[in-house]
């Protein structure tokens, strides 16, 4: 028997990779992708969470997220097309017209 | 050790060296083939979890289509390698020390929270409960998940057409 | 098997606004570009009936789908002001389309899916179901802030969005997974029941906190506010920096009001949030010199003002709450609605010394603006400065003396950059010439209606305020 906190450690370890990634990547569709760990690893929170109470309302959760990442990356790749055909560029800091 | 927490921990490792991988490699190619790995680890500890039904969602709808997608685009921008120097300061010193704070602060609290409670049932979880509830009680976030692929498809339309 | 007709009846101002966005995408191939006014009228008659349809729905109060959506009072408000302001912005939208070659059927349908899914938001009992309403309104918002699709700025502002967006909509799933952990459940009503795990709970309220924090733009949350206010078409920046916004409060409040647990905790967070948000908007707003940043920055100020409302954790704060996001909506509406038609073809007419001379060039418009930007700042007779005073009359009730103190503070502070545009306006020379282009009808009758409410609430604000006291009796 896999004690539950060790899922509810892995996906913490996994969501705070995910926010590191989303600081550190360059490349836009790298630190989309980062996001995408970040839901990955709410899943598995829900999943773990549902096992150890013993319902099922946690995988039906999952099923949402799964359908929100979808809708995102077709919208998000989207705007990444945009940009790239606009600035022949996929860095975050070169498109960089707006100061922050 | 039972063999079920062996293949948590080889699951896990996985799962983990994929996250770092992502983090590491320079070609977004790479990056999209580790999180690939991370989500194949996710579907076999989601087996492990009983919950079958998800990890073959996992499997055809993550691995096989979101990640299809990133894929393509990047073949379709030919997307180069990222440059080396141009993480700002402000990211590696403020960044990293935030992220890292962040994951052993969560990591801390929820096993401190969760206690070391064992699975309350073993073996699969029924998909045929699993339908009832997702068409029965959650009917409405069901339906509402069908205008927001609507909007995902209007979008992409919107904004990758070209111009006439 | 269905669901009752009550059930329907609770939930008419989605289905409203859902079908509406449908037919709108279906009308659009069919209309000839000659007539497309024909569309945006369609997405004007649907945010109209939505508004009928939320005083249907207003009838059936209730829980609808297993708990999962709630109509009350208080989701019954917010309806209101987020139909309201959908219909504001489709109408001042249609000229502004037409005068950057954008004018396409789809903008108007992802108003209204947008403000289905703020509809969600304020109604939802239930943490996915919140979520995915909020997703819906985020998705929208991200398409239509890179509207304009060949300018780069645009481009960067709707990436912009759309990452640190998505970003902070992942950190409010996190936890809404924790909070069910801890409780067992995701429904709002019962989770103070529910024998919680208290630090798992805690954990989970505050990544919610998190999450909201971002979509409002509160401190230190805020930072890209201004880049997307000032890239997206400026209907868009009124339309994000009202909506939106009112909803994702509303959404706040419902999780902070009803589970016990949240509202004992977060108050000091709420406290610090606030007094942050206040200044960082208010600072920066003062050496911005571009219209659109100034006014974006001017919203993280008055995020700030209602967060301090919040913080006072009482119906008379939550009444307050509801007042102020009516006023601000319409006043920050009205100000970009003024601000896109000044703006001119292309939008280049945004510095603030580009305004010199307005007073009597275009005394109308100068007029109006002058309206909007004294009711932002809280000069009495405007629904700002009641809007203020209420927020004040809260903090003081729940011995938040300091923080209602910033709060004068940080409007004497915010008087510098508001009365700096209106002394451009009207005593300082032109220094280049701008074609002064007359007011289109139904850009217009947004100034004119705007206008009107800032007016009436701020010298009758009886009716509005009876309402937003009676609706902030929320159940627990």
């Amino acid at each position: 028997m896999v004690p539950i906190s060790y899922y509810l450690v892995l996906s913490a370890i996994l969501f705070g990779l995910g926010v590191v990634a989303f600081i550190f990547k360059r490349n836009i569709i790298t630190i989309f992708m980062s996001i995408e760990l970040m839901l990955n690893a709410v899943n598995l929170t829900f999943v773990a969470f549902s096992r150890a109470l013993g319902k099922l309302d946690g995988q039906v959760f999952v099923f949402f997220v799964i359908v929100v990442a979808a809708a995102e990356a077709a919208v998000g790749l989207a705007i990444i097309l945009l940009i790239a055909r606009n600035q022949q560029s996929l860095n975050i800091e070169r498109v960089n017209l707006l100061k922050l | 050790m039972s063999l079920e927490l062996v293949l948590f921990f080889v699951l896990a490792a996985m799962a983990i060296g994929g996250a770092v991988s992502l983090i590491l490699q320079r070609h977004p190619i790479h990056s999209a083939l580790s999180l690939i790995v991370v989500m194949v680890a996710l579907a076999g500890l989601y087996l492990l979890l009983g919950a079958e039904f998800i990890a073959a969602v996992q499997i055809i709808v993550y691995a096989g289509a979101i990640m299809v997608l990133f894929v393509f685009v990047i073949m379709l921008l030919n997307a180069g390698v990222e440059a080396r120097t141009n993480v700002s300061r402000m990211a590696r010193y403020v960044g990293l020390p935030l992220g890292f704070f962040l994951t052993v602060e969560l990591a801390y609290w929820i096993a401190g929270g969760a206690g070391r409670q064992a699975p309350v049932s073993a073996g699969p979880t029924p998909t045929r409960e699993l339908a009832r509830m997702l068409f029965r009680e959650f009917v409405f976030p069901f339906e509402l998940t069908s205008i927001l692929i609507l909007i995902a498809i209007l979008g992409a339309v919107v904004l990758a057409k070209k111009e006439t | 098997m269905f669901a009752p007709i009550e059930d329907l009846y609770r939930l008419a101002p989605e289905l409203v606004l859902c079908t509406f966005g449908i037919l709108v995408m279906l009308a659009e191939p069919f209309v000839p570009r000659k007539r497309s006014g024909l569309v945006a009228f369609l997405a004007l008659l649907g945010a109209g009936a939505a508004l009928a349809a939320t005083r249907l729905s207003w009838a059936h109060p209730g829980t609808a789908f297993y708990g999962l959506v709630r109509v009350d009072d208080f989701s019954i408000f917010l309806h209101f002001v987020v139909g309201a302001v959908a219909v504001l912005v489709i109408l001042g939208s249609r000229d502004y389309l037409e005068r950057e070659g954008l004018h396409r059927g789809e903008f108007y349908a992802l108003v209204l899916f947008a403000t289905a899914g703020m509809g969600v938001m304020v109604s939802a009992q239930e943490l996915v179901t919140a979520f995915i309403g909020l997703e819906i309104s985020s998705i929208s918002s991200y398409i239509l802030a890179s509207f304009r699709r060949n300018v780069p700025k645009s481009n960067e502002s709707a990436m912009k969005y759309f990452l640190l967006g998505s970003f902070a909509t992942s950190f409010f799933l996190y936890g809404v997974a924790l909070v069910y952990g801890a409780t067992g459940t995701t429904l709002l009503s019962r989770m103070d029941s529910a024998s919680g795990n208290p630090t798992l709970l805690r954990l989970g309220l505050g990544m919610i906190f998190i999450g909201l924090a971002f979509k409002v733009a509160s401190a230190p949350f805020q930072l890209w506010t201004p880049d997307v206010y000032e890239g997206a078409p400026t209907p868009v920046t009124a339309l994000l920096s009202s909506g939106p916004k009112a909803a994702a409060f509303a959404l706040l409040l419902r999780i902070f009001d009803t589970v016990f647990a949240a509202s004992q905790l977060w108050v000091w967070a709420i406290w610090v949030s606030a007094a942050l948000t206040m200044f960082a908007g208010n600072l920066a707003a003062l050496v911005q010199s571009n219209v659109k940043r100034m006014l974006a920055y001017s919203s993280i100020a008055h995020a700030g003002y209602i967060l301090v409302a919040f913080a006072a954790r009482n119906e008379i704060g939550t009444a307050a709450v509801l007042f102020y996001l009516v006023a601000y909506a319409l006043m920050k509406l009205g100000a970009f609605t003024m601000v896109t038609h000044l703006g001119g073809e292309g939008e280049r007419r945004l510095e603030i010394n580009d305004y010199a001379g307005l007073g009597s060039q275009q005394p109308a418009a100068a007029a109006f603006l002058t309206l909007y930007l004294f009711s932002l700042l809280g000069l009495p007779v405007t629904a700002g400065f009641l809007g203020k005073f209420y927020i004040f009359n809260a903090a003081l009730k729940s011995h938040l003396v300091w923080l209602a103190v910033l709060l004068a503070i940080n409007t004497v502070i915010s008087a510098y950059y508001y009365l700096r545009v209106i002394v451009v306006m009207y005593m300082r020379e032109p220094q280049k010439e701008w074609a002064a282009t007359p007011i289109p009808r139904a850009v217009g009758l947004v100034l004119v209606l705007t206008a009107a409410g800032t007016l009436y609430l701020g010298l009758f604000p009886n009716y509005l305020m009876e309402f937003a006291t009676q609706s902030a009796v929320l159940p627990r």
